[in-house]
């Protein structure tokens, strides 16, 4: 593939862009969810 | 930033309520987030792998099935925050729920947005020989990605939820009018920019259909991802601004305490 290093290097930095943020956001929840009553988490 | 929330039930300091520490997660995430992995999965194996290099852009197009998309997704993250805004500016129940959906696309649009400003600079290099120009298309995206750091900026200002909800929604509703002006930039100007290939005028596809589905792939992909972001967010601001107002009640109680008249031998009125 001529450009490889251009093309899987965007990839990689998708891929690890959208992973860390999923991290965070899974992270806080967990963190918030311990001080927050379980009555109080309308999603459950 | 407190107030009271009235999504949110009232929680009082003394409250020994339990909380088994549950997160953000539900079986909907959950099954939305596998959903997610495995457009991924197939959009690395389309995109890298099966589709067919371009006859003019070569292998360089394997960028767009993450470029297009993630400008597309970012679009509509961005009409979803002008509409929640809407929503709770003009809803006569004023529901921070609206400005928490708001707050939570436009981050996330902000973030594709990103994303595709360092693919399209890529691609550039490979397709037009450098990195940026201040190009229409260029120029107007960036400028919309430097609207929405302004938009995420006014939310984190000092205030009340609902401060931050009127603010944060005149903004969310002006900074959407920008979208058109981003998609028809390469008409309204002369730009190095290539027009729509997929959302043209004439309704016409010219794209072989194998490069067509990878596109497709790239969109569900990022689709999913946005939705499922989307809960968890909703979700995370919504714990955050709980805690806020615990903590204003906690705060609010500890004054109350300190201003209460004391005798000389230290007990508290009442109880000497």
């Amino acid at each position: 593939m001529e450009d490889a290093g251009f093309i899987i290097g965007g990839y990689v930095l998708t891929f690890i862009t959208v992973s860390f943020m999923s991290w965070r956001v899974v992270r806080a929840g967990k963190r918030l969810g311990k001080q927050v009553p379980d009555a109080d988490k309308y999603w459950l | 930033m407190t107030t009271t929330d009235p999504t949110l039930s009232q929680t009082d300091p003394a409250d020994a309520r339990p909380s088994t520490g549950a997160g953000t997660g539900t079986r909907a995430t959950r099954i939305i987030g596998i959903a997610t992995i495995i457009a991924m999965g197939w959009l690395v194996a389309f995109g890298l792998g099966f589709s067919p290099e371009d006859r003019d852009q070569r292998e360089s197009v394997r960028l767009l099935y993450v470029h297009v998309p993630t400008i597309w997704i970012a679009y509509l993250a961005f009409i979803v925050t002008a509409v929640a805004s809407a929503m709770y500016f003009f809803g006569k129940k004023k529901s921070l729920g609206w400005d928490r959906l708001a707050g939570a696309s436009a981050e996330i649009g902000t973030a594709f947005v990103a994303v595709t400003l360092v693919i399209g600079a890529m691609w550039g290099r490979l397709t037009w020989g450098v990195f940026w120009q201040w190009d229409a298309r260029l120029t107007t995206t960036a400028l919309l990605f430097v609207t929405y750091i302004g938009y995420l900026a006014v939310r984190r200002l000092d205030g009340t939820h609902e401060q931050r909800a009127r603010r944060s929604a005149v903004i969310g509703m002006l900074a959407v009018l920008e979208i058109p002006l981003v998609h028809w930039s390469v008409r309204l100007w002369r730009s190095l920019h290539q027009e729509a290939t997929v959302l043209g005028t004439d309704g016409d596809v010219s794209m072989d259909g194998l490069m067509l589905f990878s596109l497709f792939v790239g969109v569900l992909a990022f689709s999913l991802l946005y939705v499922w972001l989307v809960m968890h967010r909703t979700r995370v601001m919504a714990m955050e601004d709980l805690l806020d107002d615990r903590d204003l009640d906690d705060a609010l109680a500890a004054r109350h305490a300190e201003a209460r008249p004391v005798d000389i031998g230290g007990n508290e009125e009442g109880t000497a």
